[in-house]
């Protein structure tokens, strides 16, 4: 591992997709991605990457050039936020079921309205039906080594899955961080481009695209099912792998202090940063908390979340997104609570959302959360009448 | 129907692997209402054949002779392979030679 560089976060998945080789981009700029394609049309521009940059009028038709990118065969790459994602979200189902290896990065941002170009998850969750396999990266060399490997899943014949890398809006996009950067050689060496599957070439027409009656129509959206749950395997090889190559390990879940822990945050993306020395300061003064990093959300790593809650007394689901009027409230406490309950995992889990709209997850959102969840050590989930709570927001 | 292929062995996405293996999709099973011509009364102008959205009218090099006693040296007659029943020819045709009625099957 040579010497970190210090990197946004925008730019290292820059740097990333560079180091991928793509051949084509297609992108409409939004914040707070658009510093990712910026920095990717300027590496175009002076020659250091050799793709087809194509400049669209929407995020709807960002999506839409590289899924006809891909179906001719390319290495494609698209980036957006919020509206944008919004945007594509009619596309994004076309390019799960048309199965085409699509890597996409997400800086996520609060849906409008109001108007609101910060943090939250609320569009990362809003896409996580469309078929994708989802990552998320807690922090700029996440976001730059999970790029990388995208290409790797998406691309593998066994997936043939379009592949979305969430980072936290301005929290990771914007904040420069060193970074050890992946080299074109080293990148292609562990993720070279792979066209194992149909492509539009006059010279063995197929068709894409094409009308699906009530006669094929359900067979094709069971056969994007199973392979968004065959996927798992690609992507736990294509980490592990990823390790061998770069000496960087990242796996779908990590667990912290969950072996003794009676309460356990479950959470995603830049907030586990500082949830972590939370975790550790709570120990010191005698809570035992432990904290989960949910790392990949489609498809829903059950078994590795399990593995870290099966010891806990509560379970405290932390979302950055509200799906309002649902029965979880929190998009993750969903995934969660039906992981428990399928597994006859019977204790109180509960549902924090924080930190919406650009808010800050502080320290004392952490102890409020905490000292909540403890009052319900020792109940079961019956016991249970409100499972949520918005933690820091004015009443 | 011929028997069709389960999930796991069709190819992924959706692709069609059969160029121009459209012909295969018989849309005529949507029709309810049946368009018949009347062969003496149509005048040949092959407006139902220009208006037909499928295409699904048949221009054919078959010669009728009306009881008029006029020749013509063409014949349109429906696919009903394909004819949905829009009833666009019926309701095109100058001299109403078309007529839609009720699909029995
Ligand atoms: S009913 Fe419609 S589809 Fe059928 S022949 Fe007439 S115009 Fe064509
Ligand atoms: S539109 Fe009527 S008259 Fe003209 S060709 Fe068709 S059926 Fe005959």
């Amino acid at each position: 591992m040579g010497k970190p560089i210090p990197l946004s976060g925008n730019y290292a998945v820059a740097y990333a997709v560079k180091a991928a080789d793509v051949d084509v981009i297609a992108a409409y700029p939004i914040t707070p991605q658009t510093a990712v394609v910026e920095k990717l049309s300027e590496f175009v521009a002076n020659g250091e990457l050799d793709a087809e940059f194509i400049h669209v009028e929407s995020e709807h038709s960002a999506l839409s050039a590289v899924v006809g990118a891909s179906a001719a065969g390319a290495r494609v790459f698209t980036a957006t936020s919020a509206q944008g994602l919004l945007l594509m979200y009619e596309i994004m189902h076309i390019a799960s079921t048309m199965r085409l290896p699509i890597v996409m990065t997400i800086a996520t941002r609060a849906i409008s309205a109001p108007i609101n170009i910060w943090c939250d998850h609320s569009d990362f969750m809003a896409s996580s039906d469309a078929g994708w396999i989802m990552l998320m990266g807690v922090n700029a060399q996440e976001a730059h080594d999970l790029t990388i490997a995208a290409y790797r899943i998406a691309e593998d014949p066994r997936a043939l899955l379009p592949v979305a890398v969430g980072y936290d809006g301005f929290w990771v996009s914007h904040t420069v961080e060193p970074v050890h950067v992946v080299e074109r050689e080293g990148a292609l060496r562990y993720a070279p481009k792979r066209v194992a599957r149909y492509v539009l070439d006059p010279e063995r027409p197929v068709t894409m695209g094409s009308l699906g009656s009530p006669d094929w129509y359900f067979e094709f959206r069971v056969q994007l099912q199973d392979a968004v749950e065959k996927s798992r395997e690609v992507i736990s090889e294509a980490l592990r792998e990823f390790k061998q190559h770069f000496g960087r390990e990242y796996r779908e879940v990590d667990g912290l202090y969950t072996d003794d822990a009676d309460v356990v945050l479950v959470l995603m993306g830049s907030a586990v940063g500082s949830a972590v020395p939370f975790a550790e300061e709570a120990r010191r003064a005698g809570l035992k908390v432990g904290v989960v990093n949910v790392r990949l959300f489609r498809p829903f790593p059950e078994e590795e979340v399990l593995k870290h809650l099966e010891g806990a007394k509560v379970v405290a689901v932390v979302d950055r997104a509200i799906n309002p009027g649902s029965s979880s409230v929190g998009p993750l406490y969903s995934d969660v609570a039906v992981t428990a309950f399928k597994r006859g995992l019977d204790v109180p889990i509960l549902s924090y959302v924080t930190g919406l709209g650009g808010r800050a997850v502080m320290k004392s959102h952490f102890e409020a959360m905490v000292k909540h969840a403890y009052g319900f050590v020792g109940k079961r989930m019956r016991d249970v009448k409100t499972h949520y709570s918005f933690v820091g927001v004015r009443e | 129907m011929a028997s069709l292929s389960g999930w796991r062995t069709l190819p992924p996405g959706a692709v069609i692997l059969e160029p121009g293996s459209s012909v295969k999709y018989k849309t005529a099973s949507w029709r309810t209402l049946r368009p018949v011509i009347d062969q003496e009364k149509c005048i040949r102008c092959r407006l139902c054949w220009t208006y037909c959205p499928e295409p699904a009218i048949l221009e054919l090099e078959k010669p009728y002779t009306a009881k008029s006693g006029r020749t013509y040296k063409v014949t349109y007659e429906i696919d009903y392979d394909y004819c949905k029943g829009c009833g666009l020819c019926a309701e095109e045709c100058p001299v109403k030679a078309i007529t839609m009625v009720e699909e029995v099957r």
